[in-house]
């Protein structure tokens, strides 16, 4: 199968072009940096199928960072029919270089100038007709996001890719050794076919700016601006999370039950008080977890990503870290496992490995769900979002601890330069395949992890035969036991001890455990959890939940990011130990105190 | 250092400067030319960091923004 490559420099819209090109989705943003990895998919091009893949964006093939390798030695040990070169219009001024280095390499390649309704705007016209003339190979002005010129790009591709000849990998390697060229070059091609304002008109992204990225409001703006978002995502999904545990009752009242009425006990309890509660417990997250997300992309593709990062270096700095460290956390907040993959720009590992030694402190989308339900249920309404703000805080507070410890063992001195692009708003399209990612992700989740652990926690509680469900005499009960020495000084009890057990396979599975433990769902488990704890033993157990070993997706990411066993087990052991301190601090300090 | 270059870092906001040198390492030189420094390049710096933050600098239709002791090593000369 002919194999065509996507490259451009970081957050020129590779991965949007992929999307639209493919139907897949790539995680796409307005940050320099999003797509750390390979991704590929076919497509069908003029009546042949063909591989198309989507490379990290780079600003040059001289590889340097984890990024940068990755795009040099796919090219220099694949075969490559056509290259599809993506760059952005309105800097053609400084990324051209990037198509004179793969036209130095005798690459068959095309040339997308993306964002041409931008550049635009900038006043910055392009001659393509007399670009492709001088550069030797066809160029198309694009917009990616709105889909403008996509049918001229498919249809070069599609010429392209037929009447190309690949260039053998081994002639790559002698050949991307030497560049020099490529300045003067790119000075020539400029001058004769571009026309560019001196200065920039004084546009939204400046104006903005000016009030963001202020001297003394820039971070209470942004620190409000997360509260407000996070504030929104509760008022508008808490009708809806009621909304769905309504139907999933209704639906096990008016046909699950009569349809099931007549198998053997044991087994109906597995069914209905395991799996249906258990996973529908879960599932009722599901509208939170979504809105979340699509707001998280809004900030995201949103370029404000990158402000966050400029109005926290300083603080980052001192901590050992970086602006780019922080932007990680934020990711983390969705999904840990992302935001450590995208250490990858980092080229300084031990830069690399303090970021991810603090990621999973960060509070996900998962660990979110157990303390949604958890305040719920033990918490005034009034109190419950201060309640989830304050871990928010102990959140970043643990974060920045763990940094401040350990940066001399981890010293670096990575230069940070990044690029601050101009503000944008993402299209409904994109915001859409986002949501749809994530309900996918949760499914595909929810079908491995939740369902096992939940049958796991069912079969603790109600074995061995003859005893009584969720008594002491089960095996979830003597599990609980066992645990009590280490568990009972920071408040947790039994029930909770198992839940937590499972939180360590995949966060989610500990809402549905303590479903399957009290055997009982919606408002009645709720009723019971609020009977069995006070606030501060739940307090407690949140801070733990938050703090303790990262789930079973995040270490095997920080194995295989890290690649060294000792790192890894080090991440898992020092928040156990951190986690358990921290607990036992608030806990006996709080009982001290009399409440 | 030309008596009549100075430092970017010492460029105050509002003000710009034609780069005049950088004295950076090999891997930094590729990714600052990369991003736009070349010699002979204005830049325009929009802002500074609180608390010695890092640099908001313009060049040509690119922002980018890069700590002090970065910026420290690249010659500028000010342009009035």
């Amino acid at each position: 199968m002919k194999r065509i490559a996507l490259v451009g420099m970081p957050n020129t819209g590779k991965s949007t072009f992929f999307n639209r090109a493919t139907g897949a989705s790539a995680r796409v943003g307005n940050w320099p940096g999003i797509t750390v990895d390979l991704l590929g998919a076919k497509l069908l091009l003029a009546g042949e199928m063909v591989e198309l893949v989507d490379l990290p964006g780079i600003y040059d093939l001289h590889g340097f960072s984890d990024d940068e390798q990755v795009v040099r030695h796919f090219l220099e040990n694949n075969p490559v029919d056509l290259v599809v070169i993506i760059l952005n219009a309105t800097q053609i001024d400084r990324q051209l270089s990037l198509a004179l280095q793969i036209k130095q390499l005798c690459l068959p390649a095309v040339l997308l100038l993306n964002m041409a309704d931008e550049a635009k705007k900038f006043g910055i016209t392009v001659e393509a007709g007399k670009m492709s003339n001088a550069l030797g190979m066809p160029v198309v002005l694009l917009s990616a996001k709105y889909g403008n010129g996509y049918q001229d790009a498919h249809q070069v591709i599609a010429q392209g890719i037929q009447h190309s000849t690949p260039v053998p990998p081994e002639k790559l390697q002698v050949l991307l050794a030497a560049d020099d060229q490529i300045e003067t070059d790119m000075e020539a091609v400029l001058k004769r076919t571009v026309q560019m304002p001196v200065q920039l008109s004084d546009n939204l992204t400046t104006r903005l700016d000016r009030l963001l990225l202020h001297p003394w409001l820039g971070l209470p703006l942004f620190f409000l601006i997360m509260y407000l978002l996070f504030q929104a995502i509760f008022l508008l999904g808490k009708p809806l999370q009621d909304g769905v545990g309504w139907v999933l009752e209704a639906f096990k009242q008016g046909a699950l039950e009569p349809m099931l009425a007549g198998l053997p006990a044991a087994l109906h309890g597995l069914l209905i008080e395991g799996i249906y509660n258990g996973v529908g417990t879960v599932a009722t997250f599901v509208p939170i977890i979504i809105l979340f997300f699509l707001f998280m992309a809004l900030v995201e593709d949103s370029g404000y990503l990158s402000r966050a990062a400029f109005l926290m270096d300083a603080l980052m700095a001192r901590l050992g870290l970086d602006g780019r460290s922080f932007v990680m956390l934020l990711l983390g907040f969705g999904c840990n496992v992302p935001a450590l993959m995208g250490t990858r720009v980092m080229r300084s590992r031990a830069l690399r490995l303090l970021t991810m030694l603090v990621i999973p402190f960060s509070l996900c989308s998962a660990r979110l769900q157990v303390f949604v339900f958890i305040t719920a249920a033990i918490f005034s309404p009034k109190a419950a979002p201060l309640v989830l703000f304050s871990l928010y805080l102990f959140s970043f507070a643990a974060a920045f601890t763990t940094a401040l410890l350990f940066k001399n063992r981890f010293r670096n001195n990575e230069p940070f330069i990044l690029e601050l692009p101009p503000y944008r708003f993402p299209t409904l399209r994109q915001m859409i395949l986002r949501g749809w990612h994530e309900v996918r992700h949760f499914l595909s989740r929810a079908s491995k992890f939740i369902i096992a652990g939940v049958v796991l926690v069912w079969l603790l509680t109600h074995f061995p035969q003859g005893a009584a469900p969720g008594s002491d005499a089960t095996w979830a009960g003597m599990i609980g036991h066992f645990m009590e020495p280490l568990l009972s000084p920071i408040g947790i009890n039994q029930q909770l001890a198992i839940a937590l057990i499972f939180g360590f396979v995949a966060k989610e599975i500990v809402v549905g455990s303590l479903a399957v433990i009290y055997g009982l769902e919606g408002t009645a488990l709720t009723g019971i959890m609020a009977q069995q704890l006070d606030w501060v033993q739940a307090y407690s157990f949140m801070l733990f939940t938050l703090i303790y070993t990262p789930c079973l997706s995040t270490i095997a990411t920080i194995r295989s990011e890290s690649k060294s066993l000792a790192f890894t087990l080090f991440s898992v052991a020092f928040p156990l130990g951190l986690a358990w301190l921290l607990s036992f601090a608030f806990y006996q300090a709080a009982r001290a105190l009399g409440y | 250092m030309d008596t009549d270059t100075i430092n970017l870092e010492t460029l105050q906001p509002g003000e710009t400067g034609t780069i005049a040198a950088l004295h950076t390492d090999r891997a930094l030189s590729y990714r600052l030319a990369a991003l736009g420094f070349r010699v002979g390049k204005r830049v325009e710096v929009i802002r500074h960091g609180r608390f010695s933050g890092p640099l908001h600098v313009r060049i040509g239709a690119t922002d980018i923004m890069l700590r002090r002791k970065e910026a420290q090593k690249i010659e500028v000369k000010a342009l009035a």
